[in-house]
């Protein structure tokens, strides 16, 4: 999925086929209890609040965009700056969480609105829908499980450089293009033919060659109207913008354990304001997520209230969340066994411990 | 030849719902629609062998829990990534008494 990976983190190295051999991969995780009639309440799935929420995402990035174009196309920088710095977070951010709810289908109630917004987002992110689906899937059979799971960011020891690089994408980006131009040609990588089914990798050919289609188009009208518009509305928004996706998705699992079999000790509920929230699509009860992953979004709040007994505080805000994060990660700099391990609440499930094979 | 075993109570499973049943070391799932038809399936979904009984229906759909990998359980089609493997289906019937049977073997 195109970040190079510290060795131990190679999918097709020896630490994913000792995970499996010890026991860590694809077996039960810790999941709280609840009664199956409120589990039916929390699944149901909701056209209308799906509906809403996109209106307002992709109306909000087609006004902020169009004051964006204008005002720059009209040499008013001190309003083009604003607009398009909201574009791009709406754009290269926002796009991250609608990809994810999409991904898992429980966005819309109806398949093919989350389909389609799926794909939209995917190509905002740049991230192969197909690729990307499969990957993450693995993600939640082995979160945070070293050489298996392809979505541990921060690693450890953690490539500071490039996470701070790609908060403005400068690292995402360039490997995004370089891969969608390996895989217009029908390949993928060796970590990707991991995960990927074989029935499933004809798609990723087609979908590739139309994304170049477009980011060839969108070169052409740049150079046509001698202008940097079109990219600025089109590909380049997923570096300017991208900040808030590192922000939010580094509190998920930065610092916590790896190689556990509890969510609980792998990933973080952090409470954040309506617009954060609005953005991030709830991902922030992230712990939540990661038990129920059947549950929509927009109800993640009220099963929140429904497992917090087994769980550790919320952190309360993303401030309280990297004040942990940042000296974590910076410790595994030099002690890579360093991990944060929360306290359960009195009367609280215990943690769920691999049970060594 | 099929050996008809009863699973359940009509009673037992809520419209458009699914109960787990356990048979001779088989795992099954029985669903019940939302216009009061009977279904069985194999019990694990088809791409990591997770229990359906905890996944949510909709119409004739069953989601899986763990990946929300989808079924059409009245046929065992898969609908989808990461299901691409169709479940098994079982023959059901219910009886004067609402004992709901399922056909193995």
């Amino acid at each position: 999925m195109g970040s190079e990976r510290l060795a131990r983190y190679d999918l097709t190295g020896p630490e994913g086929q000792k995970a499996v051999e010890e026991g860590l991969s694809g077996v039960s995780w810790f999941r709280s209890a609840i009664p199956r009639k409120r589990m039916k309440e929390l699944m149901r799935r909701s056209d209308e609040h799906a509906t809403k929420n996109t209106a307002l995402w992709l109306g909000s990035m087609a006004l902020s965009g169009a004051i964006g174009a204008f005002t720059w196309t009209n040499g008013m920088l001190w309003a083009a700056v604003p607009a398009l710095a909201a574009y791009g977070v709406l754009y290269g951010s926002a796009s991250d969480s609608r990809w994810h709810e999409t991904g898992h289908g429980t966005f819309f109630a109806t398949r093919w609105k989350n389909d389609v917004v799926y794909q939209i987002a995917s190509f905002l992110q740049m991230r192969d829908p197909t690729i990307w689906r499969w990957g993450h899937t693995r993600h939640h059979t082995d979160t945070l499980i070293v050489g298996r799971d392809p979505e541990i960011v921060a690693m450890r020891p953690a490539r500071l450089a490039r996470i701070i690089a790609n908060l403005v994408g400068l690292i995402d980006v360039p490997t995004a293009l370089k891969d969608m131009v390996m895989r217009a040609t029908g390949r993928l990588s060796a970590e990707e033919k991991t995960f990927v089914p074989e029935s499933e990798r004809t798609k990723v050919a087609r979908t590739a060659r139309i994304w170049l289609g477009i980011y060839g188009a969108t070169a052409v009208a740049c150079v046509a109207t001698e202008s940097v518009v079109p990219a600025l509305l089109i590909g380049l928004p997923r570096a300017y913008g991208a900040c808030m996706l590192y922000v939010y998705s580094l509190t998920q699992h930065a610092g916590l354990g790896e190689n556990v079999l509890d969510h609980r000790l792998n990933t973080r509920t952090v409470h954040m304001n309506r617009l954060n929230r609005f953005l991030y699509c709830n991902m922030n009860y992230h712990v939540e997520h990661h038990m129920f992953p059947m549950i929509p979004s927009h109800r993640l709040a009220e099963l929140h209230e429904e497992v917090k007994k087994d769980c550790a505080e919320p952190y309360p805000s993303l401030w309280a969340a990297y004040k942990e994060i940042i000296p974590a990660v910076l410790k595994q700099l030099t002690d890579q066994t360093h991990y944060v391990r929360r306290e359960l609440p009195e009367g609280a499930a215990p943690y769920h411990e691999p049970v060594a094979v | 030849m099929t050996t008809w075993v009863p699973a359940c109570q009509t009673d037992d499973i809520d419209s458009e719902d699914i109960v787990p049943f356990e048979h001779d070391g088989g795992q099954y799932a029985i669903y019940r629609s939302d216009d009061d038809e009977f279904f069985a399936t194999d019990g694990y979904c088809t791409h990591e062998r997770e229990r359906l009984c905890d996944g949510l229906v909709m119409g004739k759909t069953i989601e899986c829990p763990k990946h929300n990998g989808r079924f059409d359980y009245s046929t065992g089609q898969a609908q989808g990534a990461p299901a691409i493997e169709d479940l098994r289906t079982y023959p059901v019937r219910v009886d004067d008494s609402g004992t709901v049977h399922i056909g193995i073997g």
